[in-house]
């Protein structure tokens, strides 16, 4: 199973991961990214490249299956407005050795922020707006999986 | 025709989403292209003037900044990624 979505609507961690398992593997992963409030941030939005977003995230997908024996994984993104709390990102893997699935589920997350066009804006209160900057360690933490 | 396509403030500086020029030699590199675009100045200047702040995708795909752009029919140009 591999699920990819790109979505502006909110999604429901506890089916995602029902559906992981539900696959019989008896070890599930997951890490769900939040929108850290405080600083008086008020919303970040996200931005993305449509043509490429889900083809890119499919490749990253594709990766980590070809590096664990997963039996299936699920990775959702959204765009657009978010406010502190609201969820980000969702990735779930699924496997019969827990090994596998945290490691690919940490992979898929360090592979997304440094390789899937996504750009994220601050909004403050008052009005001030920022593009967050890519961080050094992100990029080196992706290149740590070879 | 090449459609050059910009994100994040690269996108705000140059104030297009996208637009189209006619395709540069196959030989023409990626960044080839932005010192051109940079040198028609202002919101141009300021988004391209420092590439070593830019990344590239030719056709979808991530590409190093030296690739030559080819029959490629999209450049996107954008700031690092930070996306998670």
């Amino acid at each position: 199973m591999k699920r990819v979505a790109v979505q502006a609507g909110d999604f429901d961690v506890a089916a995602e991961l029902v559906a992981l398992e539900a696959l019989g593997g008896g070890g599930v992963a997951s890490f769900t990214g939040v929108v850290r409030g405080g600083g008086g941030l008020i919303a970040l939005e996200l931005e993305h490249y449509p043509a490429m977003t889900q083809a890119q995230v499919d490749r990253i997908c594709d990766e980590a299956m070809a590096r664990w024996p997963l039996l299936g994984l699920s990775v959702i993104h959204r765009f657009g407005r978010l406010e502190p709390g609201a969820r980000i990102v969702f990735v779930g893997t699924a496997s019969r050795h827990r090994t596998a699935a945290l490691e690919s589920c940490a992979f898929l997350i360090d592979w997304l922020k440094s390789e899937a066009p996504f750009w994220k804006k601050e909004h403050f209160e008052g009005g001030a707006t920022g593009w967050v900057e890519a961080r050094v360690e992100d990029e080196t933490k992706a290149k740590g999986w070879g | 025709m090449l459609t050059i396509v910009y994100f994040a403030w690269v996108r705000e500086r140059i104030g297009l989403d996208e637009e189209q020029m006619a395709r540069p030699d196959a030989g023409t590199t990626i960044a080839d292209l932005i010192a051109l675009l940079a040198a028609r100045g202002g919101g141009y200047a300021d988004a391209l003037g420092d590439a070593t702040r830019l990344r590239a995708a030719l056709d979808q795909r991530f590409m190093a900044l030296d690739t030559p752009i080819g029959d490629a029919r999209e450049l996107a140009l954008f700031p690092p990624v930070t996306g998670g």
